[in-house]
Order: structure tokens, then sequence, then C-alpha cells
């Protein structure tokens, strides 16, 4: 796996969009996290009806990976509840762990989002594999507590 | 010891390089450096011909090992020119020696008592003292400068007279700025305060004298100087040493021992619970025992030749801002930088694809991040066996790195 792989232009492309970037100012739940390896940080803002996340603002200061984490998470995580989080979230752990050439073609992906498959050159690095999942840990920090199911 | 100074010639010396895909380029020795052979082979034998434990049993064997250690020992008092070998105490590194002077002596410390850091220090000559705030004694920072060197004007007004102890590092992992120790052990002499130096930057580019350096405490680890991990030393003056209360109990350390009540050894033994690391401790040995076959001013003049040419080509390159002084006085070859719109983490995956090591992050000196006003950087720490084909390469990995990134 080489650089022009895990830095292709879609990623960047993600990481530039920043999609939710920013603050709220009636959140009704909120997390700051930080990479202790890197010094990665998000912070994220929700606001929830029923559940439901209806809007979703962050602070990302970290490196790119992150950064078209977090902003993946802008682009689809309003709609989601915390279940829907936690799956995306699932995936796109396995897909880190997955080698991959087993993963799946987009048009046929079962993953929640098909970008998430924009992460799957990191598999070799596990030390950026914190930096992928950094904003979806703050997130389900935000939405607080699991209700148990 | 060998005069003149060939860096290839040394490498061979340290058999990663050989086994390494080219290219490869390891610019991370202030993390960790490398291993010199002299160490590996040293604790093979001492493995398979002299493993035992040590102080304990009287069979041959264990004479062997105990001898061995106690070896190391006086190998490391002759690297640090300490009086005598009862001064070292063998730790798991450098952040165990500083845990443990910490813990011992903030015992006998109360309200009102201060000990002194800089920011510049790496979070395991932090940390430890800022637990000790909890009982009410007092952490005072000594400022920096913009470049990241201590700011000397500060000293005494820092440095109180409730001042119980000064904890700097003797060379910054970050910015690579020694610092002026004799500044530093000055103004704590005025008010009668201890010096502790982490030295764990500065033993891999020429042993210390700390009797020169007139500290207290002198700290240190082996994987650092071209030794195993898992070992590292306290040094300390002996008469403070033996006023030390012990911080780790059990086997090893005691004098006699009661089902309520136990006495402690002499030290350094009494800071030695249990098995100490052993075999790391020959293999440290063996490596300063190789460090001390080579010139040392001819090593020191290549790495400083070396960072003069690393810094005039990072300011080269476009957006790059050096975290740290951008000359070479007074400074090991380590040096730190951010560059405009990258993140470290970015820069050196980047670099990695090019087989250059380097390390992207906070380097565990977080204060000094927040001084110069970032999350993150890059750094290159070289030693004595790198040369310019390193450096190229560097250079070149950055300029691949912002066209990718970009």
């Amino acid at each position: 796996m080489n650089d022009t792989a895990l830095y292709q232009q879609a990623i960047k492309a993600l990481a530039r969009a920043a999609h939710g970037t920013g603050r709220l100012e009636a959140a009704t739940g909120s997390a700051f996290l930080d990479n202790s390896l890197c010094g990665d940080r998000v912070r994220i803002e929700v606001i929830q009806h029923d559940s439901l996340i209806s809007t979703l603002r962050h602070e990302t200061r970290g490196c790119l990976l992150c950064r078209a984490s977090a902003s993946l998470l802008g682009l689809h995580a309003p709609g989601q509840d915390r279940d829907g989080i936690r799956a995306a979230r699932d995936a796109l752990e396995q897909l880190l762990v997955t080698p991959p050439a087993t993963v799946l073609p987009t048009a046929t992906s079962p993953l929640p989002w098909p970008e998430l498959t924009l992460f799957a050159p990191a598999h070799p690095f596990p030390s950026r594999h914190g930096c992928v999942l950094l904003p979806f840990q703050a997130l389900l920090a935000a939405l607080g507590p699991d209700s148990g199911r | 010891m060998l005069t003149g100074f060939d860096p290839l010639a040394v490498r061979r010396d340290f058999p990663l390089f050989a086994r390494q895909e080219a290219p490869f380029h390891y610019l991370d020795n202030a993390a960790t450096a490398q291993l010199h052979i002299a160490a590996f082979e040293a604790m093979r034998r001492h493995e398979f011909g002299s493993r035992a434990n040590v102080m304990r049993g009287n069979y041959r064997l264990a004479e062997r090992a105990t001898a061995a250690y106690e070896t190391a020992r006086q190998t490391v008092a002759t690297f640090l020119n300490a009086a005598h070998a009862g001064e070292i105490v063998f730790t798991g590194g450098t952040t165990a020696a500083i845990n443990l002077v910490a813990a011992a002596l903030g015992r006998s410390w109360g309200p009102g008592d201060e000990v002194v850091v800089s920011q510049a220090e790496h979070h395991s000559n932090l940390l430890p003292w800022q637990q000790l705030q909890a009982r009410g004694i007092t952490l005072r920072i000594l400022p920096l400068l913009a470049d990241g060197r201590l700011d000397s004007s500060a000293l005494d007004t820092v440095i109180s007279p409730r001042c119980r102890l000064v904890a700097v590092t003797q060379a910054s992992n970050v910015t690579g700025a020694v610092t002026d120790v004799a500044a530093v052990v000055a103004a704590a002499r005025q008010v009668g305060a201890r010096v502790l130096l982490d030295g764990a930057q500065q033993v891999q580019h020429g042993p210390p004298d700390v009797q020169a350096l007139d500290c207290d405490f002198y700290a240190f680890s082996a994987h650092k100087c071209f030794g195993p991990t898992g070992v590292g030393v306290l040094w300390g003056r002996a008469a403070l040493l033996e006023a030390l209360p012990p911080v780790l109990f059990g086997g090893g350390m005691v004098g006699h021992v009661g089902l309520y009540q136990a006495g402690w050894a002499p030290a350094p033994r009494r800071f030695e619970a249990g098995t100490p690391p052993i075999t790391q401790a020959v293999g440290l040995a063996a490596a300063l025992d190789a460090m001390a076959l080579l010139d040392w001013k001819a090593i020191q003049a290549h790495e400083t030749a070396l960072l003069e040419y690393l810094l005039q080509g990072l300011q080269q390159l476009p957006g790059l801002r050096l975290l740290g002084p951008a000359d070479t006085a007074a400074r090991l070859p380590v040096v730190t930088f951010s560059m405009d719109g990258l993140h470290p983490h970015d820069i050196c995956q980047v670099l990695d694809s090019h087989g250059l090591a380097l390390r992207g992050g906070h380097h565990c000196a977080r204060p000094l991040m927040d001084h110069f006003g970032v999350e993150a950087s890059v750094r290159a720490s070289l030693a004595l066996y790198n040369d310019r084909t390193d450096v190229d390469a560097l250079l070149a990995g950055l300029t691949e790195a912002q066209e990718i990134l970009a």
C-alpha cells in the first residue's frame, strides 16, 4: 500500500469539503476527544430530536484522515440515531482491520455509507486507525451512553 | 580510542540497517536509537552463559550473574564519571528513574514547598512532579524564549527560597536545545535546592560528566544510547541516595524483615526491588563500552555539520516553520518543524513510503507544542550513523509530501 492509494483525490476532497464544520449554540450533546498518539482533536456538537440527529457540527484539528472522517459524519450523520452511528463505526472499524483486497466494490458494498471505503487503504497502518475512528468515537460520546439495546 | 569518524563504518555495527528494505533512512533517534551489535552479543552471551538471578544464589552461575550485573553498574559509573558504582541505580528507564526521585523526595516535602520544571519538559519530567500538587506542593514553571530555549533571565524569580528541586531536561527532545545547566545549578544552589537532569536525549551524543555538571540526580535510558529497551539509570549523589526512602518494596531491597516491619538495604539496592533487568543492564554496559571506543569530538563535529546541512535544506522549503533554534549553537541534532496546511502524521506517512522513519506528533511534550502554538509537529533526529544521504532523502521526501498532500 502506498501513499497514492491512501491520499487519493476523493479522500482529500472529502477532507477539504469539511462537511459540518462549526459550532452549535443549542447543542443537546457534545464531546471533545483527542488522540493521545498524535494530538488530533475533535469537538462534536449535536442536536437530537426523538433520538435522531438533526444537526451536527464539529471542530477538527487533525490529520487529513481525521478531517475526512469528521467530514463524512457531517455529510451522513444527520438523520441517524445512535444505533446507526454505531453501525457505521463498527463497519469502519471492520474495514480498517480487513485487508483491502477483500473489501467489496462500492456498488455492492454492505457498508452503510459508500464513502467509508475511502479509508480501506489505511488498513496496513494501525497507528492511523485511531485518526480515522476518532470523530466517530467523539460523536458516540456526544450522543450519550448506550441504551443497552 | 579510535580517531576520526566514518558514519558508514559505524553503521555496520548496527545490524538493523543491513536488514531493512532499501531505501531506509532512520531519523527517529530521539525516540529510540538503534541497538549496537556489541549490546546484542553481550546479552546473548549472558543469557546462554550466565543467566541466573542476582544477589540471591551462592552457586557459581548465580555468582557469575551477580558479577556481570555489578560490572555493568561500574561501567555506567565510568560512563557518567560518577564518584563510584554505588551511585548507580538500575531502573526501567528514564521515566521510572524520575518517578523514583519524585516519589521518594516528595515524601519529605509539604505544603508550600516548591518544585521547578521548564515548559520544555518531556511528559516524563512533568507528570511525576504534577502529582505532588495533590499534597500541597507547588509546581513552578520556567518560561521559554520564542525559539524554545530556556529563558535564563527568569531563573532567579521562578526558583524561590521555597524551591526544593529543579528538574529540567539537559537537552530538549523536541528542539534539541541544550539547557544552560550551569546557570540552572547556580540558581538552585542560591536557595539550597537540588537539581535533577533528564539526560535521555544527551546520552546518545557523548558521555555526560555528572561531576562537571554538578547536578544531584541524572536519569537516562539505555535504548537512547544504543543499548536495549527495558533498562535505565538513576544516578544520585551517594549521600542523597542514602537519605532517600525506597518507593518499591519486595525482594532484594531489604535488610531485616519481620512480619510487621522491615528495614532496607543500603542504596542502590534499596531502589531495585524485585528481579532487576539483569540482561538489559549487561547489554547497556556493552553499548557504553562500545561508545567509549569512539572519538566523540569527531562524532560531534560530524553531527553538527549534518545538523547545519539539514537546517539549511529545511529553510529552503516553502511553508516550512522551524520549531526551535535556527542555528547549531548549544544544540543537539534534533530538528522539529511544521509545514503549512499539512498535518505531521500525513507528512510522516508519505515519508515512510519513501523509507524515511520520522516521528510526527506531540513528542510527549504537549506544553511545548502549546508554546509553539501547534498540536503536533515533525521531528528529524540524527545520530552518529546518519549521513548526508539521509538528509537528502528527507528533503526530497518533504517536497514529495507537499505535492501528494496538496
